[in-house]
C-alpha cells in the first residue's frame, strides 16, 4: 500500500499503540484488559507498520524475529506459576503478592509476571503468523 | 433479549453446518468460525443474562449484598475465543499451503497417492 | 505431597519450553528429549506408586477451594494412564530421535511432541470438565503441527480431514459444556455428579450427554464417525502415528469413561447405544482392515476395530466388564504404539509400506520377525499374551449381563483380527518380495551403523517387554483393573477426594 497519509500517520500511531498496549496490560488486573489483549494491540501496531512500509521495513524495525519471544514469554509465565511453590509452599499458580507496595507501580504480584509472559507470547505468535501469511501473498 | 440471542445462535449453527457441508475448503473454515461463534454465544446465553455487580462478598458479610453477575461464562468464552483464534490461524495457513501444494480448493479432489511412502 | 500430581504436567511443560530455546540445535534436542522422557518415566512411576499405596489425591491449582477453583485429581485410572503416557512417550521419543529426518526436527518437532505429552497428562489428571476441554485443545493443536510438519502432499490432505472433523468434535464438546453449565452452574466433575443427578429436566440432560458422546465419539473414532482416522494416520512419520494411535483415540475413550461414570449414568438407553455402536465399530473396523494394502492403513483400521471393545465394556457397565475394559485400554495403548513402530521398522527395511510389494522379512530377519510376532500374537489375544485376558473379562461381563450377542461379536472381533493378522503375516513376512527399485535418498535399515540399528529397535523391544509383562503378569494388572472398575462404579470416594472431605 502506497499512501503517504498512512505512512506519516503510522509513524505517530505506532508508539502510541505500543504505549496503549502496555496500559491495557497493566490495567488488566481489576478492569477489562490483560496480557492477551495487550499483546494483540502491540502486534496490531506492527501490522499497521507493515501495511504502510512493507514487510521488510517492519522486520528491520523489530531487529529480532518475533518468534524468538515465545520461549521467553512461556518461561516467564511458567516461572510465575512456580513462585508460590518455592516461596510459600502453596499449590502451583496461587497468587503471591509483595508485602509493601513499590512507589508509583503499586503492589507487584506473580499474576503480573504471568500476564507479561502472555503478552510476549501473544505478541510473538500473532506477528509470526501474520508475517508467515503475508510473506508470499 | 434471550429470544433474540437464541434465534441468532440457531442461525449461526445452521449456517455454520451448511457451510461445512460445502466442498470448498475456504467455506469449510468459514463454517467452523461461525459454529465457534455460535458456541460462544450459547455459553453466554446459558450463563444467564443478568445485570449485577462484581461477585465479591463485602467485608463482614457472609453472602452477596446485591445481585451479582456470574463471572465464569466470560472466562469460559474468553478461553474459547483464544483457542479458536489459534486454531483458525492454523487453519488459514493450512488451507493456503494445501492450495499451493495440491492446487485445488475442492475437497473432492483431495485424493492421495499411496505409492510414495516415507518414514 | 499432593503437589506431585501436577509434576507430570509441569515437567513436560518445562521440557517443551526448554526445547524451544534450542530451536535450531537438533542434536541437543534429541538428548534433552530422551533424557527428559526418562525422568518423566520416573515421575509417573512415583505418582503411580504413591496413589497405589495411599489412594486418590487431589490438588487445587491456584489454591481456590473446589468447586470454584480448578481441581486436579489423581485417582487410580488417571495415574495408570499417566504412567502409560510416560512409557509410550519414552519409546516414541527414542524412536523419533533416530528415525525422523533432520529437516523435520528443525521445525520444533520435539518441543511440540512434549507439548502433546503435557496435554495428555493434563487431560488425564484434571477434575474440571472445562479444563478437560482446554487440554483437549492443546492435544489437538500439537497433533495438527505433528501431522503437517514437513508439509508433504499426502500429509496436508490427511490433515484437512483430521482438522475438520476434530474441530467439529471440539465444537460439539463445547456446546455440551455450555448446556451443562447452564443446567447446573458448575464445571467441577465431582460437583456435577450430584447436581446432574438431581436435575428434573432429564430430556435436556440426555441431549447434553449425547453431545458429549458425539464429541468424544468423533475423537475416539467410533462408528460412524471414524472416517478421518485411516485417511490421516498413514501420512505423517511413523513415530508421530505411533503416539497418535497409542494415545489420541484413547484419551477420548478415557474422557468417555470419566464423563459417563462420574457426571452421567449409563442408563438403559446409553447402554444399548454404546453396545450397538461398539459392535458395528468392531465389525466395520475389521472388514475395513481386510481390504487394505497399505500396512499403516491396515493398522489404522485395527485401531478402530479395537476401540469397540472398550466401548462395549462401558456399555455393559458391570464390574467385570469394566475391569476388562480398563485392562484392554492398558493393553491397547502399548500394543498399538508398538505396532506402528514395527511398521516403521518394516518401512525402514524395505522402503515401502505397500503390502503387495513387501515380503521376505522372515527370510531376511528371522529374529526381528519373531520379535514382531510377539506383538502381533498379543494383538490377536493368544493366551497367555496380553490381548487374551481383557477379552476373557469382557466375555464374562457380557455373560453376566445375559448379553450373548455382544459376546458373539467380541469373539467375532478376535476372529477377524486373527484373519487379518494372518493375512499380514503371509504377505509381509512369508511371501517372497517383488523386486523393489531403491530410493536414492533413503537410509535403508541394513545400511545403517550397528549402534543406530540397536537404537531403532530399542523402543520396539522395550514396548514388547511391557506387553509381555501385561500378558504374563496378568494377575497384577487385573488387580489394578478391578480396583479401577470398583472406583468407576462407586464414585463417592472420588467426589470426597475432590471436595476435601
Amino acid at each position: 500500500m502506497n499512501s503517504i497519509i498512512l505512512r506519516t500517520a503510522t509513524n505517530y500511531i505506532l508508539p502510541l499503540l505500543l504505549m496503549f498496549s502496555v496500559f491495557i496490560l497493566l490495567r488488566g488486573h481489576y478492569l477489562p484488559g490483560g496480557g492477551f489483549v495487550g499483546g494483540l494491540i502491540a502486534a496490531v501496531a506492527f501490522v499497521l507498520h507493515m501495511f504502510a512500509h512493507g514487510l521488510e521495513k517492519t522486520r528491520e524495525l523489530l531487529v529480532i524475529h518475533p518468534g524468538y519471544l515465545l520461549p521467553f514469554g512461556l518461561s516467564l509465565a511458567l516461572l510465575s506459576g512456580f513462585a508460590p511453590v518455592f516461596f510459600t509452599g502453596e499449590p502451583f499458580m496461587t497468587g503471591v503478592w509483595m508485602e509493601n507496595p513499590i512507589p508509583v507501580i503499586g503492589k507487584v504480584g506473580s499474576a503480573l509476571f504471568f500476564d507479561l509472559g502472555v503478552y510476549l507470547v501473544v505478541f510473538g505468535v500473532s506477528l509470526t503468523i501474520i508475517f508467515t501469511i503475508s510473506e508470499d501473498a | 433479549m434471550e429470544l433474540l440471542l437464541a434465534i441468532t445462535i440457531g442461525i449461526l449453527y445452521a449456517s455454520g453446518i451448511y457451510m461445512m457441508l460445502r466442498r470448498s475448503l475456504v467455506k469449510m473454515i468459514i463454517g467452523l468460525i461461525l459454529l465457534g461463534n455460535g458456541v460462544n454465544l450459547l455459553i453466554f446465553l446459558l450463563g444467564r443474562l443478568t445485570k449485577g455487580s462484581t461477585p465479591i462478598i463485602p467485608d463482614g458479610l457472609d453472602t452477596f449484598a446485591e445481585a451479582y453477575a456470574d463471572p465464569v461464562p466470560q472466562a469460559l468464552i474468553l478461553t474459547a475465543i483464544v483457542i479458536s483464534f489459534g486454531l483458525q490461524a492454523f487453519a488459514i495457513v493450512l488451507i493456503k499451503r494445501v492450495y499451493k501444494v495440491v492446487g485445488t480448493d475442492d475437497l473432492d479432489e483431495l485424493s492421495y497417492n499411496e505409492d510414495d511412502e516415507t518414514i | 505431597m499432593t503437589q506431585l500430581i501436577l509434576l507430570p504436567i509441569l515437567f513436560q511443560a518445562c521440557l517443551a519450553v526448554l526445547l524451544l530455546f534450542f530451536y535450531t540445535k537438533t542434536k541437543t534436542q534429541k538428548v534433552l528429549s530422551i533424557a527428559g522422557s526418562s525422568v518423566n518415566l520416573v515421575i509417573a512411576s512415583l505418582l503411580f506408586y504413591t496413589v497405589w499405596v495411599n489412594g486418590s489425591m487431589s490438588v487445587q491449582a491456584g489454591n481456590w477451594s473446589a468447586p470454584f477453583g480448578i481441581t486436579f485429581v489423581a485417582d487410580t485410572l488417571a495415574v495408570t494412564m499417566v504412567l502409560l503416557t510416560a512409557i509410550v512417550g519414552f519409546a516414541v521419543s527414542v524412536f523419533s530421535a533416530f528415525t525422523i529426518a533432520r529437516d523435520r526436527l528443525r521445525f520444533g518437532y520435539f518441543s511440540i511432541l512434549h507439548f502433546l505429552l503435557m496435554g495428555l497428562a493434563g487431560s488425564f489428571l484434571t477434575g474440571d470438565i472445562f479444563n478437560l476441554y482446554v487440554w483437549f485443545e492443546i492435544i489437538l493443536i500439537s497433533s495438527f503441527v505433528l501431522l503437517t510438519i514437513g508439509s508433504e502432499k499426502k500429509q496436508l490432505e490427511g490433515a484437512v480431514k483430521y482438522f475438520a472433523l476434530n474441530m467439529l468434535a471440539s465444537i460439539m464438546f463445547l456446546t455440551a459444556l455450555g448446556i451443562l453449565y447452564g443446567l447446573t452452574g458448575t464445571l467441577n466433575m465431582a460437583d456435577l455428579s450430584g447436581k446432574v443427578a438431581a436435575l428434573e429436566n432429564r430430556g435436556l440432560v440426555n441431549v447434553c450427554a449425547l453431545f458429549f458422546f458425539i464429541g468424544f465419539g468423533i475423537k475416539a473414532a467410533l462408528f460412524p464417525l471414524y472416517a478421518w482416522l485411516p485417511d490421516s494416520y498413514h501420512a505423517p512419520p511413523t513415530a508421530v502415528t505411533a503416539i497418535f494411535s497409542g494415545l489420541l483415540t484413547k484419551v477420548a475413550v478415557y474422557a468417555l469413561i470419566r464423563v459417563f461414570s462420574v457426571v452421567f449414568v449409563v442408563d438403559e438407553f446409553f447402554s444399548q447405544l454404546f453396545i450397538i455402536l461398539a459392535v458395528i465399530t468392531i465389525f466395520s473396523g475389521g472388514i475395513g482392515a481386510l481390504v487394505q494394502t497399505n500396512i499403516r492403513k491396515f493398522f489404522s483400521y485395527l485401531i478402530i476395530c479395537h476401540i469397540g471393545y472398550m466401548i462395549i465394556g462401558l456399555g455393559l457397565f458391570n464390574e467385570i466388564a469394566l475391569a476388562g475394559m480398563v485392562f484392554y485400554l492398558i493393553h491397547d495403548v502399548v500394543i498399538k504404539t508398538n505396532l506402528f513402530l514395527i511398521s516403521g521398522v518394516i518401512v525402514k527395511i524395505k522402503g515401502t509400506s505397500d503390502m503387495r510389494k513387501l515380503g521376505d522379512i522372515y527370510n531376511d530377519y528371522p529374529k526381528l520377525a519373531l520379535l514382531f510376532a510377539l506383538s502381533l500374537f498379543s494383538l490377536i489375544g493368544i493366551p497367555p499374551l496380553s490381548g487374551f485376558w481383557p477379552k476373557v473379562s469382557l466375555i464374562l461381563g457380557g455373560m453376566e449381563a445375559d448379553n450373548y450377542l455382544t459376546v458373539g461379536f467380541i469373539l467375532f472381533g478376535s476372529f477377524i483380527t486373527l484373519v487379518v493378522v494372518a493375512k499380514l503375516w503371509a504377505q509381509v513376512f512369508w511371501k517372497s518380495s517383488a523386486n523393489l527399485e531403491e530410493h536414492e535418498d533413503f537410509s535403508y535399515f541394513n545400511k545403517l551403523r550397528k549402534r543406530r540399528k540397536v537404537a531403532i529397535l530399542f523402543p520396539v523391544v522395550f514396548l514388547t517387554l511391557v506387553t509381555l509383562y501385561i500378558g504374563f503378569g496378568a494377575e497384577s494388572v487385573n488387580t489394578l483393573a478391578t480396583r479401577i472398575a470398583g472406583e468407576l462404579i462407586n464414585v463417592q470416594p472420588y467426589i470426597d477426594t475432590v471436595m476435601g472431605k
